[in-house]
């Protein structure tokens, strides 16, 4: 079977075993039914496997901000190929491209996209990353979703930095009709994290989501400073924090890697969060991070609303990258 | 990082094309695919580095090479002044309207930066410029943004005129011109919400306060750390709203910041100011030269050489080879070298320009002490002539007066006798294996310190 008719019977299982949301179908709606048709276009363009014909498909994968290296190795590997069965006709390479494409975005299947909340006990969740991502909105739509699933939560303001980021959560809050826990902006934000994790465990809450400042991953004193925060939890209740969830923003390109590996080497980070996905940017690193870090994608932010988070589909996120840049074709 | 793989392999393509003469379309094919990797990897949107590597082939090819470059080093050149150009000149003047107040709107999507960026530019427009600036909370959308423009007011001690987040954005414009006005505002900087650029309604509202208040300035704030995607928010944001500059923030991060590359090839507006920082003094003016280099993910090689062409007096180079084969060395000719180095400029600058000096072992921590080079230089003088030709004849009592005469303890002076001493077996081995090479020499530069 072809990798595009995988890829099209994997994301209409996909569709009917899950119902992917309305606004994945929205995005995905212009591209879906002529999908296989122009990816053989793409194909059917280059009669020969040349030179240009990789680096045609080279620059459709970076424009998702696939990682440059991770497509550069995949054009290795295609070139590879070529050469061991003496592939002339573009025709031929289909086959094998389907293979490689769906390496990459398949990954370890076995890497768990669900978030890790205990039945019976507090579970901690850590949110991280630079800053402007979404920490704070993001945790204020999944203290929704999480309230609506019938769970005691509570949030902890460890943004004591920036200007109106308790403020902002404390909204948040209210919306929600979650407790927020918090200090005077300014103080120490292990300590205000701290009160969160007592506050919650006396309130007898089932989740806390702790919210931390935005800062740059090359500030080193700034990385310490997390490190510390996560320690502070792990200290409080054995076993926590139960997800450390990066926050990363669609747009962001190459450096959206360094973001992963330098939070993950200061918080081991359990999964990402991708936000701002409903603009124009793929959020195509996201690819290069799991096949590097093995990272899981757990959830997508699509919107500034509180249901605007989505569970992350694999199926549905992959098509959406490789659909929009066919139909540029 | 990535990146660094992608300066190394640019820096191993060019030390292969070694020949002289005229750069060949094979080296300039070689470079450019090296170019075109490094760009992508920085993030530069692929349409446009397509364009400019094809630029760039054009004209290096057939170029003649300068004499101490090699082919590959020329290509560089070409390449960075390619990048230069394409960034523009150095501006980052703000307008100033006939009749006050001049009215600066921040536009851009969310968390790039715009409320601490209005902050910042508020805060420059006081220092530097002497002026009395009024922020305006138009952002009524995102939670506490009010809130936090306001506290960046007090912090800034600048007043920020806000109606909560009922009213509309477009009276709240409105009012806030009124109410500049009324208190003898010279500028007004209104702080937006952030939004997609496909997001009609929101563009919408945009457009009509741009209608409203005719704003001298439209400033884009865009995340240093954009991908692909930067192309496509600058390009819609240009079309609707007609930008007049834009804000590049979070530079301070490692990011190699292609996006200010894109932004600029596709709406050819000027990149005006570079966030550096979390600090509301930390907005700096935007430097094309600075960020072509690092977009490039290399030193500035070039600067480095040329540098050096500048100031290292060729005839005192040649004397030092010659002693340096000899082993004649003295703690005289250390002291020249230390002179011609210092020449240069800042030795961290020196360092930073170097490909791969930041991960030379040892190198990378390295806080470089120009005190430490004063002191070197307060020992050496402080020793006899005699003594400088001749190391050997030290002893307690010689290292004694020396530490006295420095004013540096006699430890450091032992120190600095060993690293000496050191240095001299280095200079022997590097000279005896460089004459080893069938008489070949070490090609390009030789530099004092290296």
């Amino acid at each position: 079977m072809s990798f595009f008719k995988k890829l099209k019977d994997k994301f209409t299982t996909t569709e009917k075993e899950h119902e992917v949301s309305d606004k994945y179908k929205a995005g995905l709606s212009k591209t879906r039914d002529s999908f296989s048709s122009k990816i053989n276009n793409l194909v059917a363009r280059y009669r020969s496997v040349d030179e240009d014909f990789f680096e045609d498909l080279e620059e459709i994968l970076i424009q998702a901000d696939v990682g440059v290296m991770t497509v550069m190795d995949l054009v290795e590997e295609l070139k590879t190929e070529v050469k061991r069965q003496n592939i002339k006709d573009s025709a031929d390479l289909k086959e094998v491209i389907s293979e490689k494409l769906v390496e990459i975005y398949a990954g370890d299947d076995d890497t768990s996209e669900n978030v890790n909340i205990q039945d019976d006990d507090l579970s901690v969740i850590l949110f991280v990353g630079v800053n402007g991502v979404g920490k704070t909105t993001t945790i204020g739509k999944m203290a929704y979703q999480l309230k609506q699933q019938g769970k005691k939560v509570v949030l902890v303001a460890g943004d004591t930095f920036r200007a109106g980021a308790i403020e902002q959560l404390e909204v948040w809050g209210e919306r929600v009709g979650v407790d927020v826990i918090k200090q005077a902006a300014g103080s120490d934000p292990a300590a205000v994290i701290y009160d969160g994790v007592k506050a919650a465990k006396s309130r007898g809450a089932d989740v806390l989501l702790c919210d931390t400042a935005g800062r740059l991953q090359n500030k080193v004193n700034l990385m310490n400073e997390l490190s510390k925060v996560k320690r502070v939890i792990e200290r409080e209740i054995p076993g926590a924090p139960h997800e450390v969830l990066l926050v990363l923003d669609a747009t962001t390109g190459q450096n959206a890697l360094s973001q992963a590996k330098t939070f993950s080497a200061s918080t081991n980070v359990t999964g990402i969060v991708l936000t701002k996905l409903d603009g124009t940017a793929k959020g195509g690193i996201v690819l290069a991070i799991r096949k590097e870090l093995k990272i899981p994608v757990k959830y997508v932010g699509l919107g500034e609303q509180m249901n605007d988070l989505e569970k992350f589909d694999a199926n549905a996120f992959v098509y959406g990258l490789f659909a929009d840049m066919i139909e540029q074709e | 990082m990535a990146f660094e793989g992608l300066a190394d392999r640019l820096q191993e393509t060019m030390k292969k094309l070694t020949g002289k003469g005229k750069v060949s379309e094979q080296d300039v094919k070689e470079m450019t695919r090296e170019v075109r990797l490094a760009l992508l990897e920085a993030d530069v949107n692929f349409k446009v580095v397509k364009d400019f590597v094809k630029r760039v082939k054009e004209r290096a090819i057939g170029q003649e090479v300068m004499e101490s470059l090699t082919p590959g080093q020329q290509v560089i050149k070409v390449v960075k002044e390619e990048l230069t150009d394409l960034m523009g000149g150095e501006q980052s003047k703000i307008a100033v309207s006939d009749r006050s107040p001049t009215v600066i709107m921040m536009v851009g999507l969310q968390g790039a930066g715009k409320t601490t960026t209005t902050g910042k530019l508020a805060n420059l427009l006081r220092k530097k410029h002497n002026r009395k600036p009024l922020l305006v909370a138009a952002d009524i959308y995102r939670p506490a943004a009010i809130n936090q423009l306001e506290t960046i007011g007090r912090q800034l001690d600048i007043p920020v005129f806000a109606m909560g987040t009922d009213a509309n954005p477009v009276d709240i414009a409105n009012q806030a011109i009124a109410k500049a006005k009324e208190d003898h505002h010279d500028y007004v900087i209104i702080d937006t919400a952030g939004r997609l650029h496909v997001d009609e309604n929101l563009m919408d509202e945009l457009q009509q306060i741009k209608t409203n208040v005719k704003p001298d300035e439209v400033f884009l704030v865009v995340d240093a750390m954009t991908g692909q995607d930067a192309v496509n928010v600058a390009e819609s944001f240009d079309e609707q709203l007609d930008i007049s500059g834009v804000v590049l923030t979070k530079l301070d991060g490692d990011t190699r910041g292609g996006a200010a590359l894109s932004i600029k090839a596709v709406t050819n507006k000027p990149i005006k100011f570079a966030g550096m920082g979390e600090k509301l003094d930390e907005l700096e003016q935007f430097h094309p030269e600075r960020m072509a280099s690092r977009i490039l993910g290399m030193g500035d090689v070039l600067s480095l050489i040329e540098k050096a062409q500048e100031n290292v007096d060729e005839k005192k180079m040649k004397d030092l080879e010659s002693k340096m084969r000899s082993a004649s060395f003295t703690f005289d000719d250390f002291l020249d070298q230390m002179a011609q180095v210092k020449n240069m400029g800042p030795l961290e600058d020196l360092l930073g320009m170097i490909p791969g000096a930041n991960k030379m072992k040892g190198l990378k921590n390295v806080q470089l002490d120009e005190k430490q080079l004063v002191h070197v230089e307060a020992i050496i003088q402080s020793m006899t002539k005699k003594e400088r030709q001749d190391p050997n004849l030290m002893n307690a009592s010689r290292k004694k007066r020396i530490a006295k005469g420095s004013g540096r303890p006699v430890s450091e002076v032992n120190r600095l006798l060993k690293q000496f001493d050191e240095m001299k077996k280095m200079m022997k081995q590097m000279t005896n294996s460089q004459s080893g090479k069938k008489g070949k020499k070490g090609k390009g530069l030789n530099f004092p310190f290296m």
